[in-house]
């Protein structure tokens, strides 16, 4: 196996466009991305409703133009409703808002590298907007910042029930946020760098994280769900306790800002999860997409494999959201603290331990012994996770059926003063 | 692009930030309403993490966001918004005409002092190479000339500095207790 900065040579920039390319190639990227983003959320609604009314067998809808055009009825509707201003409101607070919870899902897209690089007649051109050296850790500060939407929303809309979504909100997305951050330090470990690209290429010419790092995978799966307050932790917005928490007082193209905001925190965290396990836009089983020549061509199908991955993750978001039911508020918390944290914290050991182990027995980065030594730590610690620890408790409640015993001790923390139930013969 | 070939660039982003971060700072010290004074200072922090992006410091940057801005106020607003805090007046520490002339005479101090760094010529041995840093962020990523002298030169301080950290946390545990135990009795 050729060492990896060898190979990283091979695959990296041979000319540097000059200022001007450079800078026209970053507007027209930034142009194109916006677009597709915004259509692409546009269109999420209605992928949204139409996959919902599949899973439930019902038509969807079907009315504007066969249902495609759907969004853009709705988009025109909101732009014309009614602005309603509560009168308690805080004005400037409240028209801030849905701006915050919208911008940093969208500005995460510049550190994204969502295609091989393209080598133009004027210089090789990166697919992503801004090659960050710190590209990780960005889009980590930045999923911070996107708090404070929703938080300034419940405030400052002067309503019981938004207050308690957004504060509801806020203790979910810090909680998560830890596990979240424990769960990526394994993949920095392996890449050795927290600048995305480096991220992707040490997947393509290794193997990709999802086989390295199983359970690092699935932590992050989950708080993508809670960060993102997507079911079955929606609880910022529980319809059934809080009317729809944070944004009960928003009308019109606002309260439509904070739909948008939601897709698009969807679409971040699928291309998150396609970059930081899949293989970001890396085609498998072929090197041919990683090395110069880059042409065009290569440019476009790379494009194709990143967009397969997000899109597929997407879809995932929505087949959870109508399968599973939402958390309680106290299974949610010790889902975060009890559960996902001290297991991130302890697989970060296990694999670091691993890795130090594996090099001191001579097998170098990219060899097969150093992977199939890792996939098998893996392939242990899902088999300990799910089959014997877990036993469908915890991770997948909705799947497994309760057995008796256990459903008499939920009984008794829902409805302590009425007596245990009796377990009849033959139960 | 490194910033050196840009100095338009530069200087308009140091001046946008500057102006940014300074208003950001009055309106922060002179909001009434707690929420939006955490707000304004959201908005410094932010303008302050530009300026290190800037100064090819990505990492302090980023973590600048990160950790103050993502973390540290986000709980603040929490304590915030969960106590209900009425007006600043009423909660201020600084009451007062004395304590205000007081502060007033600090900030003048501080900012006399900064005049006087600024224009202090710094010793050479102070000043690093041209585009030194920009190169080390090429060749070692910007987390390795940092992470470097961290643990491996400075290892014991940085352990030891995490031991204040646990000692504010042990802190937090015991003062979270003993309120409890109270409203038991």
């Amino acid at each position: 196996m050729i060492p990896m900065p060898a190979l990283l040579e091979i695959a990296g920039p041979t000319t540097e466009p000059g200022f001007g390319v450079w800078l026209v190639a970053t507007i027209v990227k930034m142009i194109i991305v916006f677009t597709l983003y915004m259509l692409g959320a546009a269109l999420f609604t209605l992928a949204e409703r139409k996959i919902s009314a599949w899973m439930q067998d019902r038509h969807g809808p079907n009315r504007v133009g066969k249902g495609w055009l759907q969004p853009i009825a709705d988009g025109v509707k909101n732009f014309v409703k009614e602005e309603t201003y509560p009168d308690a409101a805080n004005l400037p607070l409240f028209i801030l808002a849905p701006m915050l919870s919208f911008i940093p899902a969208l500005v995460t897209w510049a550190v994204i590298p969502f295609a091989a690089p393209w080598g133009s007649r004027w210089g090789i051109i990166e697919m992503v907007l801004a090659p960050m050296p710190v590209g990780f850790l960005f889009i980590l500060a930045l999923s911070s910042v996107g708090i404070y939407g929703i938080v300034i929303a419940g405030w400052a809309s002067n309503n019981k029930y938004a207050l308690l979504g957004s504060i509801r909100s806020s203790a979910q997305m810090v909680s998560y946020e830890i596990a979240m951050g424990m769960s990526t330090i394994p993949v920095l470990l392996l890449a050795g760098n927290v600048s995305m690209s480096k991220i992707v290429n040490q997947q393509a010419f290794e193997t990709w994280n999802v086989l390295n790092l199983t359970v690092a995978f699935f932590i992050f799966l989950i708080a993508a769900f809670a960060e993102t307050n997507r079911l079955p932790f929606d609880l910022p917005e529980a319809e059934s306790e809080l009317i729809t928490g944070y944004h009960t007082e928003y009308s019109a193209m606002k309260f439509s800002l904070f739909f948008i905001a939601e897709y698009c925190n969807m679409l971040t965290a699928s291309a998150l999860m396609a970059t930081l396990f899949f293989g970001g836009w890396d085609i498998p089983f072929t090197l041919w997409d990683n090395v110069a020549p880059h042409t065009g061509l290569k440019t476009l199908l790379t494009l194709g494999a990143f967009t397969t991955k997000t899109l597929f993750f997407v879809f995932f978001f929505m087949w959870i959201r109508w399968t599973l039911p939402r958390f309680r508020y106290d299974q949610l918390m010790s889902l975060g603290w009890k559960f996902l944290l001290p297991l991130a914290l302890g697989y970060i050991v296990a694999v670091s331990g691993t890795v130090v182990t594996l090099d001191a027995l001579g097998f170098a980065r990219g060899s097969v012994p150093f992977h199939t030594g890792l996939i098998l730590l893996n392939l242990a610690a899902v088999v300990i996770l799910f089959n014997i620890v877990d036993r469908g408790r915890l991770i997948s409640p909705a799947f497994s059926r309760l057995n008796t015993r256990d459903l008499d001790k939920l009984r008794a923390v829902s409805a302590p003063h009425r007596a245990p139930r009796v377990p009849e013969s033959g139960d | 692009m490194t910033h050196n070939e840009l100095p338009l660039f530069y200087v308009f982003n140091f001046y946008l930030f500057g102006l940014v971060a300074i208003v950001s700072a009055l309106a922060f010290v002179t909001r009434r309403s707690p929420v939006a004074a955490a707000m304004w200072l959201v908005s410094v922090m932010f303008s302050l993490a530009a300026m290190y992006v800037m100064l090819d410091a990505q990492f302090i940057g980023t973590m600048q966001v990160l950790v103050y801005a993502g973390a540290i106020m986000v709980v603040f607003l929490f304590v915030i918004m969960l106590l209900n805090l009425g007006h600043a007046s009423e909660l201020a520490d600084a009451r007062g005409l004395w304590w205000k002339l007081a502060g007033g005479g600090a900030s003048l101090a501080l900012l006399a002092q900064i005049f006087a760094v600024t224009r202090a010529k710094l010793p050479e041995a102070f000043l690093l190479p041209e585009n030194t840093i920009a190169n080390q962020v090429t060749r070692d990523g910007a987390i390795a000339p940092l992470a470097g002298p961290l643990f491996h030169e400075y290892l014991l301080a940085f352990e030891v500095t995490s031991v204040l950290l646990l000692a504010a946390v042990v802190g937090a545990v015991v003062l979270g207790k003993r309120k409890e135990r109270a409203h038991a009795r």
